[in-house]
């Protein structure tokens, strides 16, 4: 413990860490209004189940993030009492879910994104996270699994379901570019070996989202996403972000400082 | 085999206590009556999702949003079990889903309330999970195999649910002013739909002779009613809540609890269409079930165009 202390003073990633907890959380967020509404009672389940595990990985790295902080920091205050200028989520996973083919495919990108960030993170130097990452990288394989299966058969099952899979691309592209522009922490930790160096994961992402896009009879999509400045990452948000913090945090905010 | 044989083979199960199973004999009215009844209660799964998923994004903590969700979600796998169950006696999940979108069939008229505020998610875990509880416990013993093992896997998920309520419920009571008005606001709003839950009294409910004779049903709406006041009273106490009845009290004679009159024309108007939710409940199902048709078809198609790539 006191050993641990003497490494974060110097190396703290606590930013990386709230960085990596509220793509979970947000993403597991707008996964779960799926929950009771799913296009059948079997994907109703599986899709709150991936839910679960997100929000699941969420909480691992809130936890450890108000360990770093100390202070009475909790998961809660770290997820409830934050403006959304605090949080440090990818705009991908903000966005609104649309069809079912809107979520499949940002599903699928983030998944494949979180599937090779994981598997570096298991090298890092920090314990916790290395922990962390080996436990989330099992559930996540599955995601991976499960929204490559549905892009298949979005792209290859009706004309209506292809068109509408190509729509989503065009909603979403923009916005996987994020993933990879490293964020100042990002940089910071990375150089440490605390962190993963995102740029360096963009080619086997790029690979796997070929091979399922071409199995799913989709073109290969092309030019980059969104600009040269991570936007999310550094706090800068969309109006969608506000929307869901708004409602997640509204009991916390009613009633401060109320045990639940 | 003529049908009085049939018949007798039938009564002699139900009698020696051995399971009637899918390709077992049996009266067309047992088949009928519980086609119904595994009907009406998985659609109450599937519609019970509704009124406590509304509140998974705005649960209080990341700890109750976590168990929210796995809670609706257990919900759905109930619903699962339940159709299956129903399938084995020669409905499909097309036809009953139907049923609950045509409004043909039922679906439990708790779920017909709204839920306003935190509290309510956790005064339906311990009021309507456990009335679920209760009907439930003695259908793990119901005479037709399939519902009754159906029925012991959803039991134990059950039971969880309510601690998990009453839990929520506490944590409120021993909370702030403000909290505890709500945990009571909710019990006032809850504690009558959830005694209507077991459905009318017996000298009026058209189906409990027959099902009681089947062996479906082991026990009477109104012994359950009274089992499940002697308990919650208790437990309001440990709440420190006040169950929204003046006539509730002791009766040391019977050793159990008196209470008030339910207001029976509010079940039936809830049960005919007119609660506050009734609609809106409907129209989520039928949304989901409206926009997921096009997600259902490139299922199928994919799964078609794979299947004759392999026998080709
Ligand atoms: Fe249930
Ligand atoms: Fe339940």
């Amino acid at each position: 413990m006191s050993e641990n202390h003497i490494n974060i003073s110097t190396n703290q990633p606590f930013n990386y860490c709230l960085h990596l907890a509220d793509n979970s959380l947000i993403m597991g967020h707008r996964l779960s209004e799926w929950t009771g509404h799913g296009p059948m009672l079997e994907q109703d389940i599986a899709i709150s189940n991936i839910a679960l595990d997100l929000i699941g990985q969420s909480r691992n790295f809130y936890q450890y993030a108000a360990q770093l902080k100390g202070e009475g920091t909790t998961e809660d205050s770290l997820a409830y009492l934050r403006e959304a200028n605090e949080f440090k989520n990818i705009l991908l996973v903000e966005l609104p879910n649309g069809d079912w083919a809107k979520t499949i495919l940002k599903l699928f990108f983030f998944s494949t994104y979180q599937y090779y960030l994981y598997q570096k993170l298991i090298n890092s130097s920090d314990k916790q996270l290395s922990a962390i990452a080996e436990k989330s990288l099992k559930e996540v394989t599955y995601h991976l699994r499960w929204s490559s299966e549905w892009v298949i058969r979005l792209g290859d099952g009706t004309e209506e379901s292809n068109k509408r899979i190509k729509n989503a691309l065009d909603e979403l592209w923009a916005y996987t570019g994020e993933m990879f522009l490293p964020s100042t922490y990002e940089t910071e930790y990375a150089e440490n070996n605390i962190g993963v160096d995102v740029s360096s994961i963009k080619i086997d992402w790029d690979k796997k989202v070929n091979e399922i896009f071409e199995e799913a009879t989709l073109p290969s999509p092309n030019g980059e996403g969104l600009g040269v400045r991570s936007f999310g990452k550094e706090g800068n948000h969309t109006q969608h972000l506000q929307a869901i913090l708004k409602d997640m945090q509204y009991l916390q905010r009613a009633y401060p400082g109320c045990e639940w | 085999m003529p049908v009085q044989q049939l018949e007798k083979i039938f009564d002699d199960k139900l009698e020696k206590e051995i399971r009637i199973e899918p390709r077992d004999w049996m009266p067309d009215n047992y088949r009928k009556n519980l086609i119904r009844m595994i009907g009406q209660h998985a659609h109450s799964e599937i519609v019970g999702m509704l009124p406590e998923g509304e509140w998974i994004t705005r649960a209080p903590s990341l700890r109750r949003k976590a168990t929210l969700l796995a809670k609706v979600q257990d919900e759905a796998g109930h619903g699962l079990y339940l159709y299956a169950a129903a399938e084995t006696m020669g409905i499909s999940r097309e036809e009953m889903n139907d049923q609950l979108l045509t409004g043909k069939a039922k679906y439990s008229s708790i779920f017909n309330y709204p839920t306003l505020t935190w509290a309510d998610i956790g005064a339906i875990g311990w009021l309507v999970d456990g009335a679920a509880i209760m009907n439930q416990v003695p259908l793990c013993r119901t005479s037709y195999g399939p519902y009754a093992r159906a029925m012991i896997r959803v039991c134990k998920e059950e039971s969880f649910h309510q601690r998990q309520g009453f839990e929520i419920l506490l944590t409120l009571c021993r909370g702030s002013k403000e909290q505890k008005e709500m945990a009571q606001d909710a019990l006032n709003r809850w504690w009558w739909p959830s005694l209507m839950m077991f459905g009318p009294n017996d000298d009026n409910s058209p189906h409990t002779a027959q099902s009681m004779k089947w062996k479906i049903k082991r026990f009477t709406n109104d012994e359950l009613r009274q089992k499940f006041v002697d308990i919650c009273t208790d437990q309001a106490k440990v709440l420190g809540l006040t169950i929204p009845d003046p006539d509730l009290k002791w009766n040391e004679e019977k050793k159990q609890y008196d209470f008030g009159k339910i207001n029976w024309d509010e079940f039936w108007n809830v049960v005919n269409g007119n609660g506050p939710c009734n609609k809106e409940r409907i129209a989520a199902r039928i949304k989901a079930h409206e926009d997921g048709k096009w997600v259902r078809e490139a299922a199928e198609a994919y799964a078609s165009k794979k299947k004759n790539v392999k026998a080709a």
